[in-house]
């Protein structure tokens, strides 16, 4: 060892100069120009705040008037949420198995993989701008929505869930001559059973939280009272919806996750 | 030298853990505290650099009244008390050098601080340190990459960086295998004198304590019962620090119980 | 789905048992209130298959037409989820402080934090998107906006979680140090959260990306917009063409943040 030695440097994270100072200027150029090309009318944002204080003036305080219209919109975004879990959760088993490796055959895995793929890619609210263009404006719309919605979530975990099973139940089964829809109703099922569960709970929380979006674009629900709040410029109506949903949502998430300790 | 006078420590309305506690610590002594667990020794420490606040009483080193600190103050009093721990209390992911110079932190500018550009004599300081323990070698790597009696003579190091006048050991040794234990011992020892610094250490080994200290402090239920050199501490002394609670306090501890 | 279960005759105790019959009657009997009382008319249910078979016929082949102005818009949204993600992970820095238990300045502070969490998580995207676009008109200034006011509540929440969990020990020995209050932050708290800090920025720039693609249906900039435009056109050919790209988007944003997260911890 040398003497005393009175330099040090913390040693930087990229080692090669070069490297990271290039990363630094690359960081800086990238911001600058996006911030730059970004198309943003300085003007009209600056108009904005004026706007702001007027929405925000309309908006208290907030109106429960139309409590009635309020109440409605949300059975229907249960209703939506509840009917999407149950489809979605049972359209998700036979696509989860079609995407997992250990059982599916390569060109079914495939498909399986694309289907959740696809489903998960989009957001809700671009699935449901398509199927209010197809089935029309309404609950069923916002329904086959988050059906979409849940398989791409439920589909995708359940499918993990199957390719981590006990192959021994499995092997035994096939041993003991049991037919594939046997086997799988006999010695998978059973262990996917518990986390199916969950997961649908888990999910109808989830679907219950975006059916207040898609309802946005037409497809039913609260999120179509809140759109139309908006575009009548009825911000206190608007504002009260908006804190029925928070309201709504954090109780919905307390009692799923309640539900989902005392189920595991 | 540091002087405590009448200390006494109160967790809420319970018992409290320190009883009017009385202590004089003179000249580079090693003083070696002992006593069973729950007898006050770790929160005796911590209210020397009030980690932990005191209920009553003063703590006076080299003429300084820290009982009377303001939140300030106490901060630039604090760097003249080094401490170590019983679990090193390193930052894993920072390497050992930024670990070291963290035991500069109260003098350094934040700037300094922020950009890991110390100032050169603390860094002089820091390698000759090091490599009188043997870890200068390690200077980049990541705390965490060191072995247990690496990262505790990491840990020593940085509180050495304070340039303390007193040096405070809570179980330094407690979290190490018997042989880097000792060695650990050895080094404050050694330290000790030949950087003029007293030192108290809060050690569970009996043997250790004997070993390496001028003085042993025996405490038990927030009382110091024993207080000699440590060719005094007889078997019978042995027996009175660590039996169980004294007469006295019987009844008060059974309830707080 | 129960009975199958059901046939372990030694699984459950009969009260169990019930419990579960129960809850299953339960379940059932509330998905039989909300197929009964939903809005629905049945007979679009029925034709539904017919429509969208429809609806896909007029979609392929797709239309690369307008693929450079796809291609732009596709930019403009990773750019409008980089720069919102990037503000939002500086915004969320100082409301995760204050949200911490542990760094909190006092219990006022710790409240305002959490207020400023749960706002921001309870609402979602999309009705923080019809919000600026009232304030500031239709563009990507409302998107950015939205996105990084949704953001800043899921970011502070975890990076909040991180600083309670954090090892205290380092913060006794920093503060035994004297080392001031900022310090002992910049040395002992900051290292411990930096994981943390990388792999949620990471995170929620993915799921930015994702969201941003729907900005432009509400008017906020990005690549909904030409989606909104080619279906109020009928144009579905190009329809087609834009979702093809949003999977190619969605799909390399989460192998690139993938990747990251692997490459940083």
């Amino acid at each position: 060892m040398t003497g005393a030695r009175d330099h040090w440097r913390k040693q930087p994270f990229i080692s090669s100069p070069v490297v990271r100072y290039g990363l630094y200027a690359a960081v800086v150029a990238y911001i600058a120009v996006t911030v730059m090309t970004l198309p943003i009318d300085w003007q009209r944002a600056a108009q904005g705040l004026e706007r702001a204080g007027r929405i925000f003036g309309g908006a208290f305080p907030p109106s429960f008037q139309r409590s009635g219209l309020l109440i409605d919109g949300f059975l229907e975004s249960l209703k939506i949420a509840l009917l999407a879990t149950v489809g979605g959760v049972f359209l998700s088993i036979p696509i989860a198995f079609m995407a997992a490796r250990n059982i599916a055959p390569l060109p079914i895995y495939y498909l399986g993989r694309a289907i959740i793929v696809v489903a998960r890619s989009f957001h809700p609210v671009i699935v449901a701008i398509i199927f209010v263009k197809a089935v029309g404006f309404g609950p069923f719309a916002g329904i086959l929505t988050l059906i979409v919605y849940s398989i791409g979530f439920v589909a995708k975990l359940l499918a993990e869930r199957i390719e981590e099973i006990d192959p021994g139940p499995v092997e035994a089964m096939k041993a003991a001559g049991a037919s594939f829809l046997t086997t799988l109703i006999y010695a998978v099922f059973p262990q996917i059973m518990q986390r199916q569960i969950g997961l649908g709970i888990y999910q109808l929380d989830s679907n219950l939280r975006a059916s207040a979006v898609v309802g946005i674009v037409g497809a039913g629900g609260i999120g179509a009272t809140l759109a139309n709040a908006f575009g009548r410029y009825d911000y206190d109506f608007a504002l009260a919806i908006t804190m029925v949903i928070v309201g709504v949502i954090l109780i919905s998430e307390a009692v799923s996750g309640a539900i989902r300790k005392r189920i595991a | 030298m540091l002087k405590i006078k009448s200390l006494v420590k109160r967790y809420g309305a319970g018992d409290p853990v320190l009883k009017d506690l009385n202590l004089e610590i003179e000249g580079d002594q090693v003083v070696s505290v002992i006593g069973s667990s729950g007898a006050g020794k770790s929160t005796l420490l911590r209210c020397i650099n009030r980690l932990v606040e005191p209920t009553s009483g003063t703590i006076t080193l080299n003429g300084t009244d820290f009982t009377a600190l303001g939140k300030r103050d106490l901060r630039i009093a604090r760097r003249r008390v080094g401490m170590v721990f019983q679990s090193f209390n390193l930052v894993d992911r920072l390497t050992v050098m930024e670990n070291v110079q963290s035991g500069r932190l109260g003098y350094i500018s934040t700037w300094a601080a922020l950009t890991r550009r110390y100032p050169k004599e603390d860094i002089r300081r820091a390698f000759e340190l090091m490599e009188r323990v043997g870890i200068a070698h390690y200077a980049d790597k990541r705390a965490d990459e060191l072995s247990g009696g690496e990262r505790q003579r990491v840990g020593v190091i940085r509180a050495l960086m304070q340039q303390p006048e007193i040096l405070l050991a809570d179980e330094p040794t407690a979290s190490l295998d018997p042989k880097t234990s000792e060695q650990i011992m050895v080094l404050l020892r050694d330290l000790a004198s030949e950087l003029k610094l007293p030192v108290i250490i809060n050690i569970h080994n009996v043997h250790e304590a004997k070993e390496f200290s001028d003085r042993i402090v025996g405490m038990r239920y927030g009382r110091i019962i024993f207080d000699d050199l440590p060719g005094a501490l007889t078997d019978e002394a042995m027996h009175d620090i660590y039996a169980g609670i004294p007469h006295a306090d019987r009844q008060v501890e059974g309830k707080a119980a | 789905m129960e009975q199958l279960a059901l046939q372990e005759w030694s699984r459950y105790t009969p009260q169990q048992r019930f419990q579960r019959y129960a809850w299953f009657a339960l379940a059932t009997l509330v998905v039989a209130w909300a197929l009964a009382s939903v809005n629905i008319v049945w007979a679009w249910v029925w034709d539904a298959p017919n429509q969208m078979g429809d609806l896909f016929g007029r979609m392929v082949p797709p239309d690369p037409a307008n693929l450079d102005q796809i291609l732009s818009a596709l930019l403009e949204t990773v750019n409008l989820a980089t720069i919102a993600t990037a503000l939002a992970v500086v915004l969320a820095l100082p409301v995760a402080y204050i949200a911490a238990q542990n760094t909190t300045p006092n219990a006022v502070t710790l409240w305002i934090g959490r207020f400023i969490l749960v706002s921001s998580r309870s609402v979602n995207t999309i009705i923080w998107a019809l919000l600026f676009v009232a304030i500031f008109g239709p563009g990507v200034v409302a998107g950015i906006v939205a996105i990084m006011f949704r953001s800043i509540g899921f970011l502070g929440k975890l990076l909040g979680e991180a600083i309670e969990e954090i090892d205290p020990r380092p913060v006794e020995a920093l503060q035994a140090c004297g080392a001031s209050h900022f310090k002992v932050v910049l040395y002992a708290i900051v290292p411990q959260v930096m994981p943390t800090f990388f792999a949620v920025s990471i995170l929620r720039w993915d799921i930015n990306l994702r969201e941003s693609t729907v900005l432009g249906l509400v008017g906020a900039g990005g690549i909904g917009v030409i989606l909104q435009g080619a279906i109020d056109t009928f144009n579905w050919q190009e329809v087609s063409t834009v979702l093809i790209a949003i999977i190619v988007l969605v799909v390399t944003g989460e192998v690139v943040s993938s990747y990251l997260r692997r490459r940083i911890l």
